[in-house]
């Protein structure tokens, strides 16, 4: 078992009632779960624990999360830095907020290298740019000697990828990877993250609101609501067969080609 | 359907910025479009195509560097002044994001009389009373009027939004994207009420989404855009079958639908579009078109009617 989320509950400051309530999830090597919800079911709050990365005093307060075996909650500093960016990596949903803005790429990138790795910073650069052509950026010299705000969204969340996968995790954590894209740039990255199974093996956990990328991607689907676990399945069973009420209205409520018109 | 009289038109409008180094960004080339009454319009395209620089001329928000738009035969591009502030009461429009398009500090009733109140429609003691009527013509509760925008939950604030946008009896109707913040089962909520709305008070309705699936729920007719020229004018149920021009088709070949063939790989254009400020010359499509020809490098391909309400610029038809 790669990923072990065991009845998880989510608890931020003072809040009464915890944000994720009892939530499991268990993941092999190579698999991809999808989490879907609407907007504050908690979905992100999932993959920020695992990360240890729960922001305002967020924590968790029952069940635990077992990476490999071992349990991420008692982790020292300086364990969940030999643990993010190498073992485990997030993209976000959009990479050029998370890049600094007044750096270069290159530069980012052979900081985050080095930090992780004893290496020099020709070497460092080079790893850099074979992670960027591996992930069919053209002319990746070039985009290491970009600011963020000079390349496309697309070709920014491109970077993101590159970098998170450049120490091949075996966990990646996408958080609405594509919800600022638009459709044509939507469908290259989310082939592209297939392929990453592929080549790397790695599992991934994607967070999104889009049923359709969830149902495509996901080896498993879970559809979240105010913090519980609702349903989940593979994708016949979510899209066709589900049990909970709210799940076959969600899935009533996205607009399909063909579908119900209204005109 | 000939002796429909459209609305609004948009005649050969052309915008061009100046931009750095002497060089102009072609944001519109020569658009026309028609709008009719009580029937939308769905324009699509990607981020950066134009979608909102035309909905921006078209609200008098900015003006053409060519052509006219015509409402109800008068150009309204030329409206200065008092003529113009009297004139935006026929158009108006539905933000993007109902958080940043009201004033934090107004409440309810004061976001949705305002349009009224500016121009005399309702003299201030009136403001309760219609404040009430608006929302409960969206489905809102009447008390709503007393509360802040940040008391309400995003589909609620769409549709104060919506509120607002109706409160003048406006002839026209922009949507920019007027549903992509909001949650699936939200924004139909929100979409069905804009449609029994159209239906009701006969409005004509722009809707620019970058959403083809919804766009072919909602809209009459879908205008879809690629690098500031419309491509592709279909009418909507025709576009899951009947989509010619190549780029309208990429559109569709990359949307993940529930009812695709999941066995499949995802088709999708790899390359991006190009720059906004070196156009092609010829069809602004050829460098991502695989069925690209000499004289698609040449010549800019004219719209040209295929059928009834369907036409197409692209040298292959």
């Amino acid at each position: 078992m790669l990923l072990d989320i065991e009845n998880i509950s989510v608890k931020y400051g003072n809040a009464p009632k915890p944000t994720i309530e009892n939530f499991s999830l268990k993941m092999k090597e190579g698999e991809i779960v999808s989490i879907v919800g609407e907007s504050g079911s908690g979905k992100t709050t999932v993959i920020r624990a695992v990360l240890g990365l729960l922001p305002g005093g967020g924590r968790v307060t029952e069940g635990d999360i077992l990476f490999e075996g071992k349990s991420l909650l008692g982790y020292s500093k300086k364990q969940w830095l030999d643990l993010r960016g190498s073992h485990i990596s997030m993209i976000f949903q959009d990479s050029g907020a998370m890049i600094n803005p007044i750096r270069k790429i290159g530069s980012l990138y052979v900081d985050y290298i080095r930090n992780h790795k004893k290496v020099s910073k020709k070497e460092a650069w080079d790893m850099g740019c074979a992670m960027l052509e591996r992930m069919r950026l053209p002319s990746a010299d070039n985009v290491m000697k970009s600011y963020p705000f000079q390349l496309s969204g697309g070709m920014r969340q491109r970077v993101g990828i590159a970098m998170a996968m450049t120490f091949e995790p075996k966990l990646l954590l996408a958080d609405e990877p594509t919800s600022a894209l638009d459709v044509t740039t939507q469908a290259q990255i989310v082939r592209q993250m297939m392929e990453l199974r592929d080549e790397f093996g790695t599992a991934i956990i994607i967070v999104t609101h889009n049923i359709g990328v969830a149902a495509y991607m996901g080896d498993e689907i879970v559809v979240m609501q105010n913090g519980k676990v609702v349903d989940r399945g593979d994708r016949d069973h979510i899209l066709h067969h589900a049990d909970d009420e709210y799940t076959r209205e969600l899935m009533r409520s996205v607009p399909t080609l063909e579908g119900l018109r209204y005109v | 359907m000939s002796d429909r009289v459209p609305v609004l038109q948009v005649k050969n409008v052309t915008r061009r910025f100046p931009a750095s180094d002497g060089r102009t960004l072609l944001a519109n080339n020569k658009i026309n479009l028609e709008f009719f009454p009580g029937e939308t319009l769905g324009i699509v395209g990607e981020s950066g195509c134009g979608k909102s620089t035309l909905m921006r001329m078209i609200l008098s928000l900015d003006h053409p560097s060519e052509g006219e738009i015509l409402f109800k035969g008068k150009n309204i591009a030329e409206l200065k002044g008092e003529k113009l502030r009297q004139h935006r009461r026929h158009i108006q429009m539905v933000f993007q994001d109902p958080t940043l398009a009201f004033n934090p500090k107004m409440r309810i009733r004061d976001i949705v009389c305002e349009p009224l109140l500016n121009l005399n429609v309702i003299k201030p003691s009136e403001k309760e009373a219609k404040a009430r009527e608006l929302l409960e013509m969206v489905n809102l509760p009447g008390d709503f009027a007393s509360r802040y925008p940040h008391n309400m939950s995003g589909g609620q604030r769409q549709r104060v939004g919506i509120a607002r946008a109706i409160a003048l009896e406006p002839e026209v109707i922009m949507c920019d994207e007027a549903t992509s913040a909001l949650d699936v089962s939200v924004q139909k909520n929100v979409v069905e009420l804009l449609v029994g709305l159209q239906k009701k008070k006969n409005i004509a309705m722009g809707f620019i989404c970058h959403d083809m699936a919804l766009v072919s729920q909602l809209s009459h007719r879908t205008a879809v855009m690629y690098l500031g020229n419309i491509v592709e004018v279909l009418p909507s149920e025709k576009i899951h079958d009947g989509a010619l021009h190549p780029y309208t088709k990429a559109l569709l070949g990359a949307i993940f639908d529930l009812n695709m063939d999941f066995s499949k790989k995802i088709e999708s254009i790899e390359s991006e579009a190009p720059s906004p400020l070196d156009v092609p010359v010829g069809c602004p499509f050829q460098n991502r078109c695989d069925r690209c020809r000499d004289i698609c490098k040449q010549e800019n391909p004219a719209l040209k009617r295929m059928e009834e309400g369907h036409s197409v610029a692209c040298h292959l038809y």
